[in-house]
């Protein structure tokens, strides 16, 4: 059919594939790829900016009765530390491996909707950027990530810190939502041929799991959001309890929202890790199947347990017997998914690359974090922990040693992919080690801290508590946490001065993405592959009875891609605006509601019929 | 391996997607995700509404009758009549928009045209109705302010309302194509998708008439 094509379209191929650079056309561009890095770029801007907030926080707690920081400040550094770090950087950076690779591993040439992957970014960046906004006017969200009403009333939180931490919030959600029905979408209609589900790598599947999590999960903190927006806004006393309003509302349908929260910040490290483990342990995944239940079982469980976050408000013995029960439960699946990875590395001919350093450290980690889960699943231990350090401590350790390293062993893993640049391994294991005593040394000793009666969020504490040398301990280790990252830095950098030298396949894969060249061109694969196991370059490997040929760079003429466009761009523009609007509502009226909502309009119609 | 032509064309159709490992258009599967989203929404917000059932410290009551301290009389507000209208002309409106696709999916633009225009009649009717309740409600001086069941049957409604208004303009807007003969029926999923999207607003509210309404 390739003869067949007419002139036109081939010119028009090629102009599409020549890979078009400049400011332009990296904000109208709808290659998931692109998208991917953009993700990934804005995440580890803002993971850098959430890490500097809480090495402050750290200097501050360097020694007692400190006054580095005041109080007020105190609270908006660790507020916007938390948001940050969850859903400015954790999530992106998820969302960056989606991007990137969800099609490159189930062998499609872009994301189902490519439109709707730019527009889901650009609402992303506009709400980070809004939310970090809030400290050009010293008034950043200081009411913790959580938010609980009825501190963010307007009775006690009069300032905008709240407006901007709700509305920045509201504008995330949107992108999340987008991006959400966009990759489930995706997963379930674009596989290549011969790609059943049961044959996705399981980083595919735990993505999917997630995408389905979002969607269930995102809708809820948009009413908690909502009602709280109204209560501001607008007079209501959905939070407010003088007028028969139940601030315990805000926190069940928080937590409704925040407890899948947790499994969509780690279910895609589960899944980074089940694709690195078995390629540097040179053997299939162990237990496969048990791994995508265990998963889903997760994610399930994960809608039944969110009250365990609500012990101390006192709902009795009925409800906290319930919730401490489906709480202790997901551990099981969870020790499933942890046997099965040991039993991966188990007998396997073991290869102690970069990837696979942050991979072992994150099973290591993660198992303490989950460890301290268990324990505060029990009310009445939690009730002697809650508020403490203690709680700091378990979810640093499946949030830091979970998802951060697992996030950390796939940039590691996939850079050469993405870049075609290999980073350095001698630094990367600098890294490493670095990142490991580093993270222990801030977060093991806030455990005792805890335990000893330490509270969170208090902005200092006394030297006749004792706890003086274990807080320097913790800001000694923030320090080698911040040497890690300029580690990390230094590689990447270096990486990107040095040349391309990365091959298509340079760890020996199992995946799609290893079998074109790196960095893919912009249609992936020239030819749609065809499926038929679950480590198809593993069996292609097989097959041929040693590598594979270094794939060439094809011209790609008479594949027809989506066009760049841009009005996802202006359409997020709209969304963020319309939304911003209702936070200057004292000061425009109405107009800048409508204004948002004019542009929003103008962005979907031209979007809509705009010829693909 | 799959051999070029192959490669080209499903790489054809990325954004059309007549060839999806499932076999369901990819807007329509999208729709259907999207719509399993929002029924987390609306049950968050009537969840809100049933949690605050009965617990407003002060009135104007939906199906009680009032005394201020001021001694001035409220009837309960709930115009039980009229809203009852309004749910009726919804509930057809999706069996008019069903005849509308009918009628794209074979071709026969007059049954299109004339189904499609009941059913954002009765969408805009209902809309109306909505307007004159919150107003007339606004008079009788419940506003979202006065206490938690104006709080959560504003937004509750508000918001099922707001969905109305979307459909609506989607409606229109696909009348508009219909009217410039650019609904021919292998567009018909045009249609189908934003009928999908009416169906769940429709069925929301048949969710939110009995609670707020009829539920005493």
């Amino acid at each position: 059919m390739a003869t067949t094509v007419t002139g036109d379209l081939r010119t028009q191929a090629a102009h599409a594939h020549a890979e078009p650079t400049g400011l332009w056309s990296w904000i109208t561009t709808v290659d998931h790829k692109r998208i991917g890095i953009l993700y990934g770029a804005s995440a580890f801007m803002f993971f850098l900016i959430g890490g500097l907030e809480a090495l402050l926080l750290r200097i501050q707690l360097g020694r007692p009765d400190n006054t580095f920081l005041s109080p007020d400040a105190y609270n908006q550094l660790f507020t916007m530390h938390g948001t940050t770090m969850i859903f400015l950087a954790v999530m992106p950076l998820s969302a960056m491996f989606f991007n990137f690779f969800i099609p490159l591993l189930i062998g499609a040439r872009d994301v189902a909707f490519p439109r709707l992957n730019a527009f889901s970014y650009w609402v992303f960046i506009l709400g980070g950027l809004f939310l970090n906004a809030s400290f050009l006017f010293h008034a950043a969200p200081n009411a913790g990530w959580f938010g609980y009403a009825n501190l963010t009333s307007t009775q006690y939180s009069p300032g905008l810190n709240i407006d901007f931490w709700m509305i920045g919030l509201q504008i995330l959600g949107i992108a999340s939502l987008a991006a959400a029905v966009n990759f489930f979408v995706t997963v379930l209609n674009l596989r290549a041929p011969g790609m059943k589900l049961m044959r996705m790598p399981m980083f595919v599947w735990m993505s999917f799991i997630t995408q389905a999590l979002l969607l269930l999960a995102f809708p809820v903190i948009t009413v908690a959001l909502i009602l709280l927006m109204f209560d501001r806004f607008f007079g209501t006393h959905f939070y407010v309890p003088s007028a028969g309003g139940d601030p315990i509302l805000w926190q069940h349908l928080f937590w409704i929202f925040g407890h899948p929260e947790v499994y969509i910040l780690i279910l895609p490290a589960f899944g980074i890790v089940s694709e690195v483990l078995p390629v540097f342990s040179r053997k299939p995944l162990f237990g496969y199947a048990a791994m995508v239940f265990s998963g889903a079982f997760i994610a399930f469980l994960g809608f039944g347990v969110w009250s365990h976050h609500m012990f101390s408000t006192g709902m009795g013995p009925i409800a906290d017997t319930v919730f401490s029960l489906s709480t202790m439960l997901i551990a099981i699946p969870t020790g499933v998914k942890i046997f099965n990875w040991i039993g991966t590395i188990w007998g396997g001919s073991i290869q102690l690359k970069t990837p696979m350093y942050f991979a072992l450290g994150f099973i290591a980690m993660f198992i303490m974090g989950g460890l301290s889960g268990v324990m505060h699943a029990s009310p009445p231990a939690d009730l002697q922990q809650t508020d403490t350090y203690f709680i700091v401590a378990h979810f640093h350790y499946v949030l830091f040693g979970g998802s951060i390293f697992a996030l950390t062993s796939g940039a590691y893993y996939w850079w050469p992919k993405m870049f075609g640049r290999m980073l350095d391994e001698k630094i990367g294991k600098i890294h490493f080690w670095l990142m490991l005593i580093g993270f222990n040394l801030t977060f093991f000793p806030m455990h005792f801290a805890g335990l000893l009666g330490m509270p969170r969020r208090v902005y200092t504490y006394s030297a006749e508590t004792g706890l003086t040398w274990l807080n320097q301990l913790e800001t000694v280790g923030a320090l080698v946490l911040f040497l890690a990252i300029a580690a990390f830095l230094y590689n990447i950098l270096k990486a990107w001065a040095g040349p391309r030298n990365a091959p298509a396949d340079p760890w020996n894969g199992a995946t799609l993405e290893w079998a074109i060249p790196s960095p893919p061109q912009p249609f992936n694969f020239a030819e749609i592959p065809v499926v038929h196991s679950r480590d198809p370059l593993w069996e292609l490997k097989r097959e041929r009875g040693g590598p594979l040929p270094e794939p060439a760079r094809v011209s790609g003429a008479g594949i027809h891609m989506p066009n760049p466009s841009f009005w996802p761009a202006l359409t997020a523009c709209g969304v963020a605006a319309m939304l911003i609007g209702v936070m200057l509502l004292p000061k425009l009226g109405p107009w800048g509601i409508i204004a948002g909502g004019a542009l929003l309009l103008f962005g979907v119609f031209n979007w809509a019929f705009e010829p693909a | 391996m799959a051999d070029t032509a192959h490669a080209a064309h499903v790489g054809a159709h990325l954004e059309t997607h007549s060839e999806t490992s499932t076999g369901l258009d990819s807007r329509k599967l999208a729709i259907w995700t999207f719509i399993g989203s929002e029924c987390l929404f609306f049950a968050s917000l009537i969840g809100t509404y049933l949690v605050y059932r009965g617990r407003s410290l002060v009135g104007p009551f939906p199906h009680e009758e009032w005394v201020s301290p001021a001694g001035v009389h409220f009837e309960p507000i709930l115009e039980i009549k009229l809203v009852t209208v309004g749910t009726a002309l919804l509930l057809f409106s999706s069996l008019f928009v069903v005849l509308a696709l009918n009628g794209a999916q074979r071709g026969r633009r007059g049954q299109l045209l004339t189904w499609l225009g009941m059913t954002i009649l009765c969408g805009m009717f209902f809309i109306g109705m909505q307007v004159y309740e919150f107003t007339h409600f606004v008079h009788k001086g419940l506003t979202i302010k006065t206490n938690l069941f104006g709080a959560s049957f504003f937004t509750l409604t508000g918001f099922h309302g707001t969905h109305v208004t979307i459909g609506v303009i989607w409606l229109i807007t696909v009348f508009i194509l219909a009217l410039r003969r650019k609904l021919p029926p292998e567009k018909a999923l045009n249609l189908e998708i934003a009928a999908l999207y009416w169906h769940f607003v429709d069925v929301v509210w048949v969710v939110i008439f009995p609670v707020v309404y009829l539920m005493k």
